[in-house]
């Protein structure tokens, strides 16, 4: 019995020395300079671009103007559209390549990646030049008679949503490929066995057998997009602008750190409340786990 | 009563396979029948035909004078209980007894009373609001009949059910799905490769081998007389002994010709000329064995012979002896009858006998079936088989 308790001490104590490393990396790239933004957001601004003496609440109070929180709302709802867009899109993407042959299956996840082989940069400016007043998209649709010719599909919201979702895709394809690849198809049988039409087995047993996979697949893509910078700079136009292309616009053109430091610290909070949301549930389902292997 | 579930020539193939190759199966209504044979031999082709999880090459599939060849799974009166149970892991036991009345847009209050009376008929009115991974093998077991029987099939399939339980388990099991067979009175199609679980549940059993039906019949006839050596070796164990048939001094017997044995005496249930080649098949429970010269008696077969190995199996004893050559395997049931008598050994001399009514003439004898006979080698290093080289 002593053995045991003094062999857990042990255990405890190797896994603390396994991790240092990793918490050392951790807390010297992530947590100091996170703390570090949300320091500088109270400090004021000197007139050269660096960070003045005291502190200050003003540069807080100054983001509760209605120019700031039509941004965050355009950040919000641009970031959840491109989520529910990409889901919608990946869950029959994801089931189809783990119902496809041992071969096909290969050769479909090539396919999912293969965008990535080429830098983000050039594809997000490739998607510029489809977009463009004279580019091949608009000028085809435009021969369709979908589009008149005035009308632009650069420069706004919908387009910062289109190559959104371009970007993002794989990376919902994939969680949600890797739990319907580990998903018990049987269930699928069963359920029709039982009076299930194909859609009802479906909604009322895959969905909710892959929902860690969803889950995932929300956060890889919910968390960047509201973080996105390139793609609303480059495509977005004045009208598609979000918190990203604020904060560099504080950096760069009015070298004001303490402003962007409080944007980005909205930013994080607005990152780290659907997280920590997240991570609670997780949590209380390992627990609920844990209570289940207990039983007889 | 008139056949309920009928198969007429069906037919499936999957790539190169024959999984099911033009077989016609009639089973009647409220009847327990059993698909059984080894893996592969397309015993679960025909239950997933019967579900609609498959569609037949070629054949129809009746349900009750209806032709259901083609219906999706949802659309058909039958209910599948699967190997894995395939229980829905994300439902709790009620949720997954409701799930098909739920589907079928039920009245809530029906669907409670319904669930109720299943989780009372499997006895698990205190585990409804578990998850299926905090019950035991056996549970699942019964939550995955309850599951499928609430919805009222005309037919349950049942996919190797008890294939996933420990020994104690499955017979209890055997049992509680025998009492729930005849409670609810539902035609049950029953796919097992263990012949225990065909033999002790069915009405009627199909023995199946390559895609194609070997035997139809009743657990007795099915053993008693089996129609080919596949069914022979199969059911039970037996001992193969290759012969023909040299004289039929009356209709009831034949007199054999075995090399290297006398004149061994069969019951002639096929109506077997003399001079045709045959295969004489005995059961080794059939076999009695002493140290003793039994008193001679007509239609009774002796033979002296060798103990080789003696296995002990608790219930009985299992014997390879080695007589006029061949290895002849014998079950006894204990090891000895008489206080004083020796129990017998390797290596002892013995003599064996069995009744003429009790040995039986397949006319014919496939050479893959020689691989269900179980001739263990008789040193370290020797073929399997290899003491039956004189009979081929």
């Amino acid at each position: 019995m002593r053995n045991s308790v003094t062999g857990a001490k042990r255990a405890r104590r190797t896994e603390w020395l396994v991790s240092l490393p990793t918490l050392a990396w951790l807390g010297l790239f992530i947590v100091v300079p996170t703390v570090l933004v949300f320091v500088i957001a109270f400090r004021p601004a000197n007139p050269y671009g660096g960070i003045g003496g005291g502190w200050t609440l003003d540069t807080v109070r100054s983001l509760w103007t209605p120019s700031y929180l039509a941004i965050a709302w355009r950040t919000l709802w641009i970031s959840l559209l491109t989520t529910a867009i990409c889901l919608v899109l990946a869950v029959p993407t994801g089931y189809s390549i783990a119902r496809a042959s041992a071969k096909w299956r290969n050769r479909l996840l090539m396919l999912v990646i293969i965008p990535f082989w080429t830098s983000f940069l050039v594809r997000v400016f490739a998607w510029k030049s489809l977009l463009h007043p004279e580019g091949l998209i608009k000028k085809a649709l435009e021969a369709l008679g979908l589009v008149g010719t005035t009308s632009t599909l650069l420069y706004n919201p919908t387009a910062v949503v289109l190559v959104m979702v371009y970007t993002f895709l794989p990376f919902t394809i994939l969680p949600i490929y890797a739990a319907a690849e580990k998903f018990d198809f049987r269930l699928v049988e069963a359920a029709r066995d039982l009076g299930a039409r194909p859609f009802q087995a479906f909604r009322r047993v895959f969905l909710p057998g892959i929902r860690r996979g969803l889950l995932t697949a929300f956060l890889v893509v919910f968390i960047p997009a509201l973080g996105s910078y390139i793609i609303p700079d480059l495509v977005g136009g004045p009208d598609g602008e979000m918190l990203g292309n604020k904060i560099a616009q504080r950096v760069f053109t009015d070298r004001n750190l303490p402003h962007a430091s409080a944007l980005s610290a909205v930013l994080v909070l607005a990152v780290l409340a659907p997280l920590i949301a997240v991570l609670a549930l997780q949590r209380k389902n390992k627990k609920s786990d844990i209570i289940m292997g207990e039983a007889p | 009563m008139a056949e309920f579930l009928e198969f007429r020539g069906v037919s499936k193939r999957f790539g190169t396979v024959q999984a099911v190759d033009n077989v016609s199966l009639d089973i009647k209504k409220g009847e327990f029948f059993s698909l059984l044979g080894p893996s592969g031999c397309g015993k679960t082709t025909m239950l997933r035909l019967a579900a609609g999880f498959e569609d037949p090459d070629a054949g129809r599939v009746f349900l009750d004078g209806r032709d259901i060849t083609g219906l999706p799974p949802n659309k058909r009166k039958v209910n599948t209980i699967f190997q894995s149970y395939a229980l829905f892991p994300h439902l709790t036991v009620r949720d997954n007894i409701a799930f098909g009345l739920t589907i079928a847009k039920r009245p809530k209050a029906e669907i409670r009373d319904e669930v109720d009376r299943m989780l009372e008929l499997i006895r698990m009115a205190d585990q409804a609001a578990k998850k299926p991974d905090q019950l035991s093998g056996g549970q699942r077991q019964r939550v995955a009949v309850a599951r499928a029987l609430v919805n009222k099939p005309d037919v349950l399939l049942l996919d190797e059910p008890l294939a996933a339980l420990d020994l104690k388990l499955r017979q209890k099991m055997l049992i509680e799905l025998d009492l729930i067979h005849d409670e609810v009175g539902i035609t049950f199609l029953y796919v097992t490769h263990d012949q225990a679980e065909a033999m002790s549940l069915s009405d009627r059993i199909a023995v199946m081998d390559g895609g194609r039906i070997e035997q139809v019949g009743a657990p007795a006839e099915i053993y008693e007389s089996p129609r080919t050596s596949f069914v022979a070796a199969f059911i039970g164990d037996t001992n193969f002994l290759e012969g023909r048939v040299e004289a039929c001094p009356d209709r009831e017997y034949c007199r054999l010709t075995i090399a290297g044995l006398p004149g061994i005496l069969c019951f002639n249930d096929k109506s077997l000329q003399p001079g045709q080649p045959i295969y004489l098949s005995i059961r080794p429970e059939k076999i009695h064995i002493s140290r003793e010269r039994p008193e001679e008696k007509p239609q009774r077969n002796y033979l002296p012979a060798v103990i080789e190995d003696v296995i002990y199996l608790g219930s009985n004893t299992k014997y390879w002896v080695r007589a006029g050559g061949y290895r002849i395997q014998v079950f006894r049931q204990h090891a000895r009858y008489f206080l004083d008598e020796q129990p017998l050994r390797w290596k002892d001399e013995a003599w064996i006998w069995w009744h003429a009514d009790d040995g039986f003439m397949l006319d014919h004898f496939r050479k893959s079936d020689e691989g269900l006979l179980a001739v263990p080698p008789q040193s370290v290093g020797e073929p399997l088989n290899g003491g039956r080289e004189n009979e081929k």
